[in-house]
């Protein structure tokens, strides 16, 4: 199995509802935030273009956070999800500085805190909470080893791209454009 | 949440010091649940609720943690205003109720040592005080002088009390500074109000024409789903628009319009439809009247017409026309929802619903489809007195195609200047801050001033509190019963409230007040329950369901009455107008003195260094109401100003720097607001989202925080036809040292 | 134009507007790392050549300080730390590709070596001192028994610390301005260019002194030479790294690194040695203290400015 998500920036319109799902989803504490939208406007008016993407911890293959872990805390789990185990966490920081995403922060009860693609809820056979709340549908989560995946199809079908795939990390959350 | 977060401002303050070091031991030894660890959703019962953060009304649960704490809010699948998806604003709901500026208690405005303050004073007491003005106010001027402004579900309540009472002067500003227009407009043509949520078949459309409408920012929910999977079946988007708008980035036509020449561009479109006979032909001639009198009107309103006026070259013109001709009926021109602009609305929104007709897309898939509602009985009381005047006869023949009141217009009959018989001396404000809802405060501050009672009713300390004689804390939608909620749909529904917390501080819902308040008034006989619960078991019993049920579902179906969600291919159909077919030509208008068909007349243009002072949405807040919401404000806590680079770079201001505005009356914003350079917007215009500038420093997240454009809205252009407030009309230059402010006391 | 910016979401204080996860421990620790590695490494080298008798500063004197730089840099990891009572969790696993993971573990090693050298020549500072405890005396026998293999032991994990400190910044591709192999070896030349400042500051000896003085001048020259290279690689390299390199070129630490870092930390100090070597009188004081806080603000340098590099807007 290897979990990834697609989202498809042409039906993404910014709304942030991803970000306060996860935040009430996830107990995040406010001022902290698992996942972000950025807006991304090129051109010159009135020939204008945006960009709309709701980003977070791709759970790359390659995990420069995994690597770098002094302690183990940052590891790999079924499917391929980058998880932190808090009790193995000291807060140390390197995972951060890794990540070229800053996808990564600390949380303020000290450990190293994250997306983790909603793992408790993947358990119970949900989407991820991002997911499953957006009103565009523009997000998809499933399972890219299966070739019939609606996320295989997707990528198969239209034309993606995945943030900065120049550090190497194999990202795991691919953008439809 | 308001636990954690309390814990987590201990914590950081801790964290600060180099402290955080007894934390993580302290929690394994207490063996608490750490803050941001997964719940056992499967132990939890969640609670049906509809959303009360804006007027969509969408149907979902409340889940509470182990600790019996609200966890979060999700919506419910059967619903089809949001199809199991809340927005943002609805998931961050759960913010209004922690948030911890809210109102807690009965404030009256009493006077200690020569300086007026709010005292916390008992409900008790708050309602004899409101009583005895109300009855003075009676005895003096009749029930009638008491005016109630409402929005929301709270409203609806008061509403009933303000009729047992004796007066029928009720408003919300959403009509007459919102959508009035549009349902003059369509109702003009078409016989039929637009109503809430629009009846528009946006999932199938093929072609979607927006004008100034902004789906995606504007966050109307089952909208904004439907038009993303409209984009997923090849979904064409055509947007008239100054600003490249988020729904604008996703069209394959981005008409960047100069501002307040739409009407120009509609009959240009209608032109090009005629002339090259792409219009609905059958179906025109089966339903519409005075096809000849818009043909005649649009001879010489040309595409290269519109060019000159418009800016949008004649071709494009041409070519969008066709592009809406190639879809219909299929194709959509989105009645859109605030379209207060220019104080010719309803001649626009006539524009757009005549497009519409020549399209064909009324009644026809893609295009519009017939809504139904259920039907609820009201629960038994006694018959309401009848009052001797109201809002109608103040107006005496003005404004006669209004269809609902108009707010602007209570405030002039409150005015010290109503030299009529017919004055409001009381007012009830429920839910509405119309500091920055209706337009010209200096006006509303003057009738304020005016009367004898003034009650505010809300769950926030927004600006309007600040003038009230006495304010009444509501809980919030989370802690209390409503109405059933019935709305318009494909499919009839219902959808219940359930409380899911206890209400907060000593705050109370609506429902309660009114019962209260009644018993002071002696109207109980109108309120016969102790609980409002016993309201909705009654009508549900009636409709054959229960509230225990309901508790379980949330919502409920039902099958349509009427068949037909469309015209069937050549189906007889009697519309609303005077003549009973689709007016092209206004026989209501022509009636009324008015234009029967829309001309296009120029509007003011901005003086030299100002700019036209546009405002919108963002999708993660709802009007003013949401700024203070602690998870909605951590979304967006301020608005910001768009600024053309080329017009910066001339102005020399940079992107980030916080200017002021003055606008053509010299009116100056009270505070600044951060620029954003962009390349979103024209030169001719700048940009804000409304809702921002918070000046009541007891909303502490938002107070002070970007600007409120209401401020500057000092030149109000009324629709001579409905009464609306035209908004659009405002020019604002920069002003870059921070202005000196008279004090205001 | 090319506009982009965040909607919403991430208003962390250590993230935006932009990262800043590290403050003054982590380059506070490495230059202290730097530092211990420098003298401990050429306290090994000349025991290792049998000169201690020639440079009793470099082979005993200065690493009564190993282990207080020690102890403080270690202090200042742990004050990083936001998780610190977990921070035994260090030594329960040793993760090869983790530099954070050996950095531990090479200290765990040379703190307590640094502490046994220190404690064999405790008798030249108080000579007829008498310990108190048993087990002490067993050391010190045991250090002046071994003291060959223990140096050979010291000169190469104070060569892996010193590395060290380098390869803990450049191991993270996702920050450009730290991604360079070069790092490791600079920060090595850097930490025994602190280290030889050190021992010909505390040197009272003239031939010490002057050895130090032209160690440290070929040092400096290496850092510069590393220096250069450095850049020619950001300049030959991505453009991440080329935008990372312009905060050192026109960008907003350009003054503090050449003037700082270059001129004061290592152009002007060498200027003053080469004047010494040549018989003018300078304060040995100057120089090593020029060369002591270049390499500090180096390393804060580096360390803040890596944070702002980064390949996503």
């Amino acid at each position: 199995m290897r979990y990834a998500m697609v989202i498809d920036t042409k039906k993404c319109v910014g709304c942030s509802d991803c970000v306060v799902a996860c935040q009430n989803e996830n107990r995040v504490p406010i001022g902290y935030c698992r996942d972000w939208v950025i807006e991304h406007a090129k051109g010159a008016f009135p020939n204008v273009s945006i960009e709309l993407r709701s980003e977070r911890c791709n759970h790359c293959e390659n995990s420069p956070c995994v690597r770098c872990c002094p302690t183990g805390a940052s590891h790999y789990e079924e499917g391929g999800l980058v998880m932190v185990d808090r009790g193995a966490c000291i807060g140390c920081g390197a995972c951060v500085q890794s990540c070229p995403y800053n996808a990564r922060f600390s949380h303020p009860e000290g450990y190293v805190d994250k997306c983790s693609f909603c793992n408790h809820r993947l358990k119970e056979g949900k989407s991820p909470s991002c997911v499953s709340v957006c009103p565009t549908n523009c997000m998809y989560f499933g399972d890219l080893n299966d070739s019939e995946s609606q996320v295989s199809q997707l990528l198969k079908n239209r034309d993606w791209k995945v943030l900065a795939p120049e550090v190497g990390t194999k990202p795991q959350v691919y953008y439809l454009i | 949440m308001s636990k954690s977060r309390r814990e987590f401002i201990k914590i950081s303050a801790l964290s600060f010091g180099g402290l955080v070091m007894a934390n993580p031991i302290l929690n394994a030894m207490i063996g608490q649940v750490q803050a941001g660890e997964p719940i056992d959703a499967s132990k939890i019962k969640p609670v049906p609720t509809y959303c009360e953060v804006c007027f969509w009304k969408c149907a979902g649960w409340v889940h509470t943690d182990e600790k019996g704490e609200l966890w979060k809010i999700e919506g419910n699948e059967d619903d089809p205003h949001c199809k199991g998806r809340f927005c943002p604003r609805g998931t961050g709901g759960l913010g209004m109720y922690n948030d911890e500026d809210r109102l807690k208690s009965p404030l009256m405005r009493v006077e200690v040592n020569g300086k007026q303050t709010f005292k916390e004073v008992s409900w008790d007491k708050a309602f004899r005080f409101i009583a005895d003005k109300m009855n003075q106010i009676s005895e003096e001027h009749g029930p009638e002088s008491l005016a109630l402004f409402k929005h929301g579900s709270g409203g609806a309540h008061f509403g009933k009390l303000f009729k047992a009472f004796g007066s029928r002067n009720i408003t919300a500003p959403s009509y007459a500074q919102c959508r009035g227009p549009r349902e003059v407009g369509f109702h003009a043509t078409f016989g039929a109000n637009i109503n809430s949520p629009e009846p528009v078949d946006l999932e199938n459309t093929k072609c979607l024409v927006l004008i100034g409408n902004h789906i995606g920012e504007n966050m109307h929910n089952s909208h904004v789903q439907e038009m993303s999977k409209a984009i997923d079946n090849g979904l064409e988007i055509i947007t008239v628009d100054p600003r490249l708008s988020t729904a604008a980035s996703k069209s394959v036509h981005w008409l960047p319009i100069k501002p307040a020449t739409d009407i120009a561009l509609l009959l240009a479109w209608m032109h090009v439809l005629v002339t090259e006979k792409l219009y609905d032909k059958a179906y025109i001639d089966q339903y519409a009247y005075g096809f000849e009198d818009l043909e005649a009107h649009i001879a010489d309103k040309t595409p290269e017409w519109a060019e000159e006026i418009t800016t949008i070259k004649a071709d494009v013109i041409r070519e969008t026309a066709r592009k809406m001709a190639y879809h219909a009926p299929a194709t959509l021109i989105h009645p859109g929802r605030h379209v207060t602009w220019y104080g010719d609305d309803t001649q626009r929104l006539r524009a757009m619903a005549m497009l519409n007709a020549l399209l064909g897309s009324w009644g026809r898939k893609g295009g519009f489809y017939f809504p139904e509602k259920a039907k609820v009985p009201s629960f038994p009381h006694p018959a309401y007195p009848s009052a001797s005047w109201t809002w109608k006869d103040y107006l005496d023949g003005k404004y006669a195609l209004a269809g609902s009141s108009i707010a602007n217009v209570f405030v002039d009959a409150s005015h010290p200047d109503n030299k009529t018989d017919k004055k409001i001396k009381g007012w009830f404000v429920v839910g509405t801050n119309l500091i920055s809802t209706i337009p010209d405060t200096k006006k509303t501050l003057e009738a304020i001033d005016n009367l004898d009672l003034f009650v505010v009713v809300d769950t926030m300390p927004m600006e309007i509190t600040g003038y009230a004689d006495i304010i009444l804390p509501e809980c919030t939608y989370l802690e209390r019963y409503d109405d059933i909620r019935v709305s318009p749909n494909r499919e009839p529904n219902i959808a219940v409230r359930i409380p899911a917390a206890k209400p907060k501080y000593l705050t109370k819902p609506s429902d309660w007040i009114v019962r209260k308040l009644a018993e002071k008034l002696k109207l109980s006989a109108h309120f016969n329950y102790k609980s409002y619960s016993e309201v909705l078991d009654w009508q549900l019993k009636q409709m054959g369901f229960s509230l225990a049920e309901m508790k379980e579902r949330g919502i409920i179906k039902f099958d349509r009455k009427n068949a037909n969600l469309y015209l069937e291919e050549g189906e007889e159909y009697e519309f609303g107008t005077p003549t009973g077919m689709i007016e092209l030509y206004s026989t209501d208008l022509e009636m009324e003195g008015f234009d029967p068909l829309p001309n296009y007349t120029p509007h003011p243009e901005p003086p030299a260094g100002f700019f036209r002072l546009n405002y919108g949405r963002a999708p993660m807040h709802t009007f003013g109401r949401t700024a203070n919401n602690p998870n909605l404000n951590e979304l967006m806590n301020e608005n910001k100003l768009w600024v053309n680079p080329k017009i910066a770079k001339k102005a020399g201001i940079v992107n980030g720097q916080e200017i002021w505005l003055e606008n053509q009356d010299g009116v100056k914003s009270e505070f600044p607001i951060k620029v954003r350079v962009t390349e979103r917007i024209g030169m001719d215009n700048v940009y804000m989202v409304h809702g921002f500038g918070k000046s009541n420093k007891k909303l502490k997240r938002s107070n002070g925080r970007g600007i409120s454009d209401s401020q500057l809205v000092t030149n109000v252009m009324v629709d001579p036809v409905m009464g609306g407030t035209g908004m659009r009309g405002n020019f604002v230059k920069f002003v870059i040292d921070k202005p000196e402010r008279e004090v205001i006391s | 134009m090319n506009e982009e910016i965040l909607i919403s979401g991430r208003m962390n204080p250590h993230i935006d507007p932009t990262l800043g996860i590290w403050g003054w421990e982590i380059p506070l620790y490495l230059f202290l790392g730097g530092l211990a590695a420098g003298i401990l490494f050429f306290a090994s080298l000349y025991t290792l050549l049998g000169r201690e008798k020639e440079l009793p500063t470099a082979v005993r004197k200065a690493t009564f300080l190993v282990p207080i730089i020690l102890i403080v840099g270690l202090g200042a990891l742990f004050l990083d730390l936001k998780n610190k009572l977990y921070f035994w969790q260090l030594y329960t696993t040793i993760r090869i590709e983790s530099p954070m993971s050996w950095g531990a573990w090479i200290l765990m090693l040379i703190t307590p070596l640094s502490m046994a050298w220190c404690l064999s020549y405790w008798r030249d500072l108080a000579p007829g001192w008498k310990y108190k405890l048993e087990w002490l005396e067993y050391i010190e026998k045991l250090v002046n028994k071994y003291r060959k293999p223990m140096a050979w032991i010291l000169i190469v994990s104070s060569v892996i610390l010193g590395i060290y400190t380098g390869i803990l910044l450049s191991a993270f591709n996702a920050r450009p301005l730290w991604n360079t192999s070069i790092l490791g070896p600079l920060f090595l030349v850097s930490g025994l260019s602190t280290g030889a400042a050190t021992i010909m500051w505390l040197s009272k000896e003239q031939l010490e002194r002057s050895l130090f003085s032209k160690i440290d001048l070929l040092l400096i020259g290496i850092e510069v030479f590393f220096i250069i290279h450095l850049f020619m690689g950001f300049m030959a390299s991505n453009a991440a790294q080329i935008e990372a390199a312009g905060l050192f070129l026109g960008g907003a630490y350009t003054l503090p690194f050449w003037i700082g870092v270059v001129v004061l930390g290592l152009i002007v100090p060498a200027i003053l040695e080469i004047m010494e070597l040549r018989g003018r009188k300078i304060p040995v004081a100057i120089p090593a203290l020029l060369i002591l806080f270049g390499g500090l603000i180096f390393r804060f340098i580096m360390v803040d400015a890596g944070q702002i590099s980064s390949y996503l807007y």
